[in-house]
């Protein structure tokens, strides 16, 4: 086939004087001795040309400098690449440890590179020239897509920093060729969403966040992915707008707008998933141990949201105990370990805030009375009380959190409804379209100052710094909303020199736990069957954490079971040992 | 659902056509129907997605808060919340019945019409940008502004604007758009007749000075010919145009076109197509009646307004006009016609409508001749009429209020109800402790006619003739 179409072509080349000539990917001649790549195209006579993968085609070794959009050739991963960077810059600035970048996220792309074949692969630079030679003396080279036809060689720009590296890409040109009819800015952005291969593991922008959580994990960051996920909400680590950033050159348009644009928030459980699936793909070993010490452990998070949700700091001795009765402390069970199926795999906030869950539930078993009851009891017990802190009363602390996490979520409902989804750089399908997409992005600008104007609020005010705490209380309040140091003593009765709940009973939120594997949860929660007072607790730390409510509702199912059903099994144990 | 339908329509008539040519069995008949089309279902929640904000969600969520904040007439927070809207356009969900770029429109113009730091530069500068937003909207959004200029008082700028707006040409949207054009050309022949207006008032006075100015005469002419153009154009399309349709007919008649001013108002009241508008009889009656036209001419014209709106205040003119006439039957309207006017409570307290019963009724007692007229249009009103309209309240009110009214009252309901009934007792009572003469003769009239009261009340009498 090629040598139909290079037949009528017959000048010497001027480089080495050969006749022998190649087509390559953009319809130039090439020399097929030298390389010389000519000025002269050929006229495509038929519209299948393009498409036709048994013509030899070539891409150049060196990039690209000018396309006919002043854009020069860029790859997807490239991209993504400029995402993370710009994503770990914004972690460091935030204080995370400086290796993080360089030595644990650098190290996770290039794996995440070489294990999906895009880079890295076992050949080394020297053989990728024989590789050249060796594909463009087979023509049946491209009906294979196994064998990369040709490493493009990626050559340093100074504007992408250190992270971009001397890594070498391997792109299958005959691909690239093949769908050069579907419109992307990038070499290979029509390629990338037409890939179907599980076992390549696609990057995509959520994974973005994947990459960032599990290096900090790695690093044993204090930060929790709920954290993690509202600075990117609310704007400090970048993700929605990425694109921005990337150079002039690399221009986006067509499915590239697919692939890095996103019109969602990222998800909790998405990010999540994501990032155990990347771990296990890239055969990551343990995990650092999250002990003791740790933020992430249990006892250390559950200080924190203790604070966070303005309860006792006593309490903290009651979520210490249920995280050791049913060893939720242990390193075994809070190391990830990639790839291990048999494990759950740990939220470890959502797993503190329930714990806290379930230790309210322990003292004040949140049934609609019996907290009530504790709480009046509390009250007159406070009227005679001069000495010491005073006695935690769940009725007040109620109207006051209840009160403020009010004003929060409607703050918060109003910032979601005003969030300003798009940026300057405006971005275009394709060409035909840009100066359409000009006009609206102007005449958003310009509608959006007429009526700033009217609208009597100040120009957004700067983004707030970035804050561990949504809501803070302070002991220095004299207005007594602040019920740290409250006490327990009014709702505790001593028992053999041991501190117990008044509280005898206990209801479990479900009898069954679900198969999490089929079902996706373990439990199901609806708001409707359960107490008020249970939904509020669940609703506050919902609020804190921002995840729904039915994922805390699951840990503390969880909980529960591991709680009761160790005693129950116990029981069974030593009633049989009796037996014998 | 549209595609639904519409695959169903292009498959239907493939069957027709080959069930013409041969018979076939049932079952090869059932074969070759077209397939069962079913409806989209809503999409599947997907559970993880559920609570997922993305940008669509977000603007939902701004524009209730918009929809909001403008129910409560809270103005700046409305135009703080559509600060952050106007990115939808961006992202114009074309298959929305109203898209983003429409409710940025309307919006838009509810919040700088009414927000207390905002210019009428800055309007026509939001209308101009809208304009050019919207191709399929454009001369509605044109009308808009317009309306808005006139309502600012802005006669001028509005008539460039109708001008320009005229002379707009943009492919076939210009075609699609043909009524609102029509609309358009209406508007400014609306203008061109107030032009008309002031010029022919200019004219009238000069003409009392006994001087008459060429130039004015010739512009105002001018004027007359634009107006005359666009609004007959606009009145023949089936609406309701009752603006466009008093000033053609006040230029018709200026320049004495009295047939041509007649058929249009006839065919405004006519016209099947054209929807039951009750201001059109208006406007023909008082064509008729400026015009001195027959009693039958006019008796017509105010039958339909009856029927469409039997609470209409020229239901006085027509009862009158009835009464006077010396057919039976148009007699016997005129006292359906009073009785249904007084169903209304807007005319409770009108002296004269009672006075037009008043009289009538007292006229059928008197002659004793089609008490059963009476009997049957009171037949369905003596359940509610005593409580709606004879009270001891009412009376009371009445008299203190309004004498001469609760003196009809008191005579319609000393015939229908007796002399027992509360409303006559009270304000005869009333009447003859201030001696006034009226109420005496008032109380005796009824007091000589109490008879007729059971016998309207009675049951049916077969002997009487419907």
């Amino acid at each position: 086939m090629d040598e139909e179409d290079t037949r009528d072509f017959n000048e010497r080349c001027a480089q080495c004087s050969e006749v022998n000539w190649g087509l390559t990917d953009g319809g130039r001649f090439y020399c097929r001795s030298c390389h010389n790549v000519t000025e002269r195209t050929r006229e495509v006579v038929n519209t299948d040309f393009i498409t036709n993968s048994r013509v030899q085609t070539i891409s150049k070794g060196s990039r690209k400098q000018e396309k006919n959009d002043g854009g020069s050739e860029w790859y997807v991963c490239e991209g993504f690449q400029l995402v993370l960077k710009k994503q770990v810059e914004a972690l460091e600035a935030l204080g995370v440890c400086p290796q993080m970048k360089d030595e644990i996220l650098c190290n996770f792309w290039r794996c995440y590179l070489q294990k999906s074949k895009q880079a890295y692969c076992k050949r080394p630079a020297g053989e990728a020239v024989k590789a050249l030679s060796v594909c463009e003396s087979s023509t049946d080279v491209d009906s294979d897509p196994e064998r990369p036809s040709l490493l493009h060689l990626l050559s340093l720009s100074e504007s992408e920093g250190d992270l971009q590296t001397d890594c070498s890409f391997a792109s299958s040109v005959s691909k690239v060729s093949e769908s050069t009819s579907v419109y992307s800015g990038s070499v290979d952005g029509s390629l990338y969403l037409m890939k179907n291969q599980k076992e390549k593991l696609r990057m995509t922008m959520p994974m973005t966040l994947s990459f960032c959580y599990m290096a900090l994990l790695w690093v044993r960051e204090p930060i929790t992915l709920s954290e993690f996920l509202r600075y990117v909400v609310e704007g400090h680590i970048p993700y929605l707008n990425v694109f921005q950033h990337f150079p002039e050159k690399m221009k986006l348009c067509g499915l590239d707008l697919k692939i890095f644009c996103v019109e969602s928030w990222p998800v909790y459980e998405e990010v999540f998933n994501k990032m155990h699936e990347l771990a296990a793909f890239l055969d990551l070993p343990r995990f650092p141990d999250i002990t003791e010490s740790c933020f992430l452990h249990p006892d250390m998070l559950c200080m924190k949201y203790l604070m966070e949700a303005n309860l006792p700091d006593e309490l903290h001795n009651w979520t210490c105990r249920v995280v050791k009765k049913i060893g939720i402390g242990e390193v075994d069970f809070l190391t990830l370990v990639p790839g291990n199926k048999s494990t759950r795999k740990v939220k470890y906030d959502v797993l503190a805030a329930a714990v806290i869950v379930v230790v309210l539930k322990l003292l004040f078993l949140l049934d609609d009375h019996y907290e009530w009851l504790l709480s009046e009891h509390a009250e007159e017990r406070n009227k005679n009380n001069t000495e010491g802190g005073p006695y935690f009363e769940f009725k007040k602390w109620y109207e006051v959190v209840k009160h403020s996490l009010d004003v929060e979520q409607k703050k918060l409902d109003e910032e979601r409804a005003k969030y300003l989804w798009r940026c300057e750089k405006p971005l275009f399908y394709s060409v035909k379209n840009k100066s359409k997409v000009l006009k609206r992005r102007q005449m958003v600008v310009n509608l959006q100052s007429q009526f700033g104007k009217l609208s009597g609020s100040v120009q957004r005010a700067k983004k707030p710094n970035p804050s561990s705490f949504q809501l803070s209380w302070s002991e220095e309040n004299t207005d007594g909303s602040c019920f740290h140091g409250h006490s327990l003593k009014a709702i505790l009765q001593e028992k053999r020199g041991l501190l117990t709940a008044m509280n005898p009973d206990y209801w479990l939120c479900t009898v069954k736990l679900c198969n999490e594997k089929l079902c996706g949860h373990l439990a199901h929660y609806r708001e409707v069957e359960f107490p008020q007072s249970y939904h509020f607790v669940l609703g506050l730390f919902s609020f804190l954490l921002r995840v729904q409510p039915s994922y805390i509702h699951d840990e503390v199912c969880m909980i529960e079971h591991k709680l009761f059903n160790k005693k129950l099994y116990k029981k069974l144990k030593y009633n049989t040992v009796l037996r014998k | 659902m549209d595609s639904f339908l519409e695959e169903e329509d292009e498959e239907a008539p493939v069957v027709v056509v080959a069930g013409k040519r041969r018979r076939r069995s049932p079952a090869i008949q059932a074969a070759l129907q077209p397939p069962l089309h079913l409806p989209f279902l809503p999409p599947q929640p997907v559970s993880s997605n559920e609570h997922k904000l993305n940008f669509k969600k977000s603007k939902e969520a701004c524009l209730s808060y918009i929809q909001d904040a403008l129910l409560q007439k809270q103005w700046k927070r409305a135009a703080e919340f559509l600060t952050c809207y106007v990115e939808s356009l961006e992202k114009d969900y074309s298959r929305e019945h109203i898209g983003p770029s429409e409710m940025i429109w309307r919006i838009g113009t509810e919040i700088l019409w009414h927000h207390s730091q905002s210019s009428m530069k800055e309007f026509n500068c939001f209308m101009e940008q809208m304009k050019t937003l919207g191709v399929k909207r454009y001369l509605k959004v044109c009308l808009e502004h317009v309306f808005h200029l006139l309502c600012n008082g802005q006669t001028d700028e509005a008539y460039q604007n109708l001008s320009l707006a005229e002379s707009w040409r943009f492919g076939e949207q210009t075609a699609i758009q043909d009524k609102e054009m029509k609309l358009v050309q209406a508007y400014r022949g609306l203008l061109d007749y107030y032009s008309w207006s002031k010029q022919k008032n200019i004219l009238l006075e000069h003409g009392e000075d006994g001087f008459s100015d060429l130039a004015v005469e010739q512009e105002m002419h001018g004027y007359f010919r634009k107006a005359a153009v666009n609004l007959k154009e606009i009145i023949k399309i089936p609406g309701v145009w009752d603006i466009f349709v008093k000033c053609y007919v006040d230029l018709l008649e200026f320049y004495g076109d009295h047939n041509e001013a007649r058929q249009v108002l006839n065919e405004y009241a006519y016209n099947s197509k054209f929807p039951a508008n009750p201001n059109a009889h208006v406007y023909l009656y008082q064509f008729l009646k400026r015009h001195r036209e027959s009693k039958k001419s006019l008796i017509s014209a105010l039958k339909i307004l009856h029927d469409i709106v039997p609470s209409h205040e020229l239901m006085i003119d027509f009862n009158t006009m009835l009464q006077k006439s010396k057919k039976r039957k148009k007699r016997r309207l005129g006292l359906e016609v009073i009785f249904a006017a007084l169903d209304y409570a807007g005319w409770k307290e009108n002296a004269k409508a009672w006075s037009c019963l008043a009289r009538q009724v007292k006229q059928i007692v008197i002659s004793e001749k089609h008490l059963d007229w009476i009997k049957q249009e009171w037949n369905s009103r003596k359940d509610w009429w005593p409580a709606f309209h004879f009270s001891r309240y009412l009376a009371k009110r009445n008299w203190q209020e309004n004498k001469s009214l609760s003196y009809e009252k008191a005579l319609v309901a000393g015939i229908l109800l007796g002399k027992g009934c509360k409303y006559f007792k009270y304000v005869s009572h009333q009447g003859c402790k201030a001696q006034l003469k009226r109420f005496r003769v008032l109380k005796k009239f009824v007091n000589r006619h109490n008879p007729v009261y059971l016998r309207i009340s009675g049951p049916p009498d077969s002997t009487v003739q419907p």
